[in-house]
């Protein structure tokens, strides 16, 4: 608790409120030398929670760590917030739901998908101000993170649209020599597993979930442990957006700690790693071998790409797909 | 299908064929070929000898006669090999327009069908397969995939929805035993067509008809370097793959060293691809036009004496018809000529070197342990090289190690199922997924399966059908990455 600033009620009452009535509140109060006010209202803060199978959950191990957030005009957050530290068997939770999650999810139609997803752009638009403070809490800048978040909204639109359209662009019909129609189809690989980049937060998210998530795959992700608190807010985006319960489980907590455990997995058909750690995405590479893993790394500097029209696209949707040739003969 | 004939009646004539079923000898020529007694390695444009000085036999697996000597290729000389396709990549490939690049492709693809007959008849000595198979699947396949990649040479702009792409630089590949010709097409052909430079290394049973190629890639008059072919063991595969001049690894064998090589790499920058083993399931239901299924099913297993990697080992039979199926099944793998791969009657050919022959007898034995009902065909065997008799296996588990290992030889394990929903369940039921097939007279039956089945290829009413047009590879554990097609371009390419 050594880092934290000394924050008083009053500080949090006039965040909270109006300018003109926290003036108010606040007047009278500087000659309390502990700067609390009985008669103010106390803020409820809220318990940061991973987003596993759609609930909201603690780690099982009880491990939390702690993330200070820079201080901002107009918070009603504490700026020190205790966030779960994810566990292997958090992981291996995460991983069930997805896997459980995933029969349904690859079953709905692709239209369907591109609906829920688009769901998730309107929710993440109604929620703008929540992320923009988020992301200052997490210490970029109000214009900056403005930006990012129209950034992430725009991506999600993105992908919505792209659900019911990458198939037409991947399949092929195999134009074979002999008797058969022959074609290929994008299939989902399954359970994907990610480790999100550090920076940017909600863009580095949302640009490698909602791929993976729009090529029909569920998914488990690492948040950044830089900023957990912006990758929360986005699952309460989540949670109310009509996407099923486990096609989406975000962890936070250490990646050197959990994303080894993610590679080992053997229900986890592929990863994709953005860490600016070489010897973390070297174990992942590495760990992923015992079951023959998709593993695609990508260092911190690629992950600054995201912000920008390189950060989306056909290919991130089509890493995550298996392609499944079908023959039968032609004859009557 | 009615009951009464769905069940062994015990009155019916037994299928004796007498020396009625004898035919008399039809061997390939061979004496229009010569095979060097020592081979040495391609490197630079240049037959060389190896470093260490080490040369290892290859033999006729049918005979058990040395073919000849082939060279030794250790790290120095990978090393070399690789700088010859780093300074050939530079210097002449990358800059080398798409046009040109094809053009000598297609002269490769050319020359293999001028030096078809003589790539056939070295294939089946050095390999033991069957001469019909080398003759008319291995050969026209390799020349059918250099024609095919040639013409991709300058349209990749095409090839990836406007994507600006690049070719990845040195390509090390490492090609299995069981189609040693028709794997170095599938390799080489799209490397080279986007523009890569190659250091194949061929398995070490098998190196001769890779040899052959490089000769041909000699006449051909690519750039010295642009191809390189070393030849050894596991050592010398080892080599290639952990080489750090090396920025693309392409493997097709095992699992087991798939695993390793995509360990080896981990950390590196390289771009892998691997096609390792399967356990297909070959699904048989009951309202199948079975006597087609038959034909698939020993097509889907005893092809190239079970050497295939998506060989239809695992048959699932909807129990109704369980006993009709293995009736007729018996009856005709007893009519499968087993003998001198180089004669054109013979259907299975010999195993591949001694070790496969060992580990095909340890897993049938398992079989036999495991309490498996096994039936070989009583056909005659030759007295000299290594031959295994088509067999199959019933009331086999599925936790039985003949259904969950891959045998890599002509044995087959029938299991049953009653319900489509079980049939899935049970050929989704392995760490492998890449190929399956479907027996069935409903279409609807047929796209229920192939949405369920998690294999990379899915043959419906036909079974080990390649083109190379057509993307092969698997799901799970068979692998990652597709040979083949469009889709196989991405192997060898770098995408903006």
């Amino acid at each position: 608790m050594s880092t934290r600033r000394t924050t008083t009620t009053s500080d949090r009452a006039e965040a909270a409120m109006p300018t003109g009535e926290s003036n108010a509140l606040a007047h009278g109060q500087e000659q309390d030398g502990g700067g609390f006010d009985p008669t103010a209202r106390v803020s409820v803060n809220k318990a940061y929670k991973m987003f596993v199978g759609g609930a909201f959950v603690r780690s099982e191990s009880g491990r939390f760590f702690q993330v200070t957030g820079a201080p901002l005009e107009g918070s009603a957050d504490p700026e020190v917030v205790n966030v779960p530290r994810g566990s292997r068997k958090d992981a291996r939770d995460a991983v069930l739901a997805a896997r459980n999650a995933a029969d349904g999810w690859a079953a709905r139609t692709a239209y369907n998908r591109g609906q829920i997803l688009y769901r998730l752009a309107e929710v993440m638009e109604s929620r703008r101000e929540e992320l923009c403070v988020a992301l200052g809490r997490g210490g970029v800048g109000a214009e900056q993170a403005a930006r990012e978040v129209e950034i992430a909204i725009d991506r999600a639109v993105y992908y919505a649209g792209f659900c019911d359209k990458f198939q037409a662009l991947v399949a092929s019909h195999n134009p074979v020599t002999g008797p058969h129609f022959g074609f290929s189809l994008p299939e989902p690989m399954g359970v994907v597993a990610v480790v999100a980049p550090e920076r940017p937060a909600l863009v580095g998210l949302v640009s490698t979930v909602l791929p993976v998530v729009a090529g029909g795959n569920t998914c488990v992700v690492v948040a950044g442990s830089e900023d957990p608190r912006t990758a929360v807010v986005w699952c309460e985006c989540l949670a109310t957006s009509d996407l099923p319960g486990g096609v989406v489980n975000v962890l936070t907590g250490q990646a050197s700690e959990i994303a080894p455990h993610l590679a080992k997995h053997r229900e986890v058909a592929a990863m994709d790693a953005w860490s600016g750690d070489a010897d973390l995405r070297a174990a992942v590479e590495r760990e992923g071998s015992g079951n023959v893993k998709r593993v695609k790394t990508h260092d911190g500097g690629e992950a600054l790409r995201l912000l920008s029209d390189a950060g989306q696209g056909l290919g991130f949707i089509e890493r995550h797909l298996e392609t499944k040739t079908v023959w039968h003969p032609v004859g009557v | 299908m009615s009951a009464e004939i769905t069940k062994r009646d015990e009155t019916a004539p037994v299928l004796d064929f007498g020396r009625a079923w004898d035919y008399a000898p039809a061997p390939e020529a061979a004496d229009h070929v010569t095979v060097a007694p020592r081979q040495e390695l391609f490197v630079d444009g240049r037959w060389r000898a190896p470093r260490s000085g080490k040369y290892f036999d290859t033999i006729n697996p049918a005979t058990e006669e040395k073919l000849a000597e082939i060279a030794e290729a250790d790290e120095r000389d990978v090393d070399e090999a690789v700088q010859a396709a780093r300074r050939a990549y530079d210097k002449y490939w990358s800059k080398m327009r798409g046009s040109e690049r094809a053009k000598y492709v297609f002269r490769i693809a050319r020359a293999i069908q001028e030096k078809s007959r003589a790539l056939a008849v070295v294939e089946s000595m050095d390999g033991g397969k069957p001469i019909k198979e080398s003759r008319d699947v291995d050969v026209p396949l390799a020349a059918a995939h250099f024609f095919y990649h040639a013409g991709w040479a300058d349209k990749l702009d095409y090839a990836f929805q406007g994507r600006a792409w690049r070719a990845l630089g040195v390509a090390g590949q490492i090609i299995p035993w069981n189609f040693p010709l028709l794997m170095a097409a599938w390799k080489l052909a799209p490397a080279l067509a986007c523009g890569n430079t190659v250091v194949l290394k061929p398995a070490e049973t098998t190196p001769l008809t890779a040899l052959m190629l490089a000769r041909i890639v000699e006449e051909a008059e690519l750039p010295p370097g642009v191809v390189n072919v070393v030849t050894g063991a596991g050592a010398t595969g080892a080599a290639v793959a952990g080489h750090p001049g090396v920025d693309k690894v392409a493997f097709t064998g095992s699992t087991e060293v798939g695993r390793k090589i995509q360990r080896a790499v981990a950390g590196t920058k390289k771009k892998l691809t691997l096609e390792l083993g399967g356990k297909a399931a070959n699904v048989v239901f009951a309202d199948a036009p079975i006597d087609q299924a038959i034909e698939g099913i020993v097509n889907g297993i005893y092809f190239n004496q079970g050497h295939v990697c998506c060989a239809g080992s695992r048959l699932l039979v909807e129990e109704s018809v369980h006993d009709l199926v293995v009736r007729k099944l018996k009856d005709r793998i007893a009519t499968l000529r087993v003998g001198d791969p180089l004669d054109k009657n013979t259907d299975v050919g010999a195993i591949n070197s001694k070790m496969q022959l060992e580990k095909i007898k340890q897993l049938v034995a398992a079989g036999e342990e495991e309490g498996a009902e096994r039936f070989t065909s009583p056909c005659p065997l030759p007295s000299r090289g290594y031959f295994f008799a088509p067999t199959f296996f019933t009331g086999v588990a599925q936790s039985s190690r003949i259904a969950r290992e891959e045998i890599f030889g002509p044995v087959l394990s029938v299991l049953t199922f009653r319900t489509p929903e079980e049939a899935i369940e049970k050929a989704n039921n392995t760490m492998y997924g890449l190929s399956a097939g479907i027996w069935t007279d409903k279409g609807a039956k047929i796209f229920w399966m192939a949405q369920r089945l998690k294999a990379g290829v899915v043959w419906g009413n036909t079974y080990n059908k390649f083109d190379p047009t057509s993307p092969f590879g698997g799901y799970k554990e068979s692998g990652f990455g597709r040979e083949g097609g469009r889709h196989g371009l991405h192997a060898y390419t770098e995408l903006a």
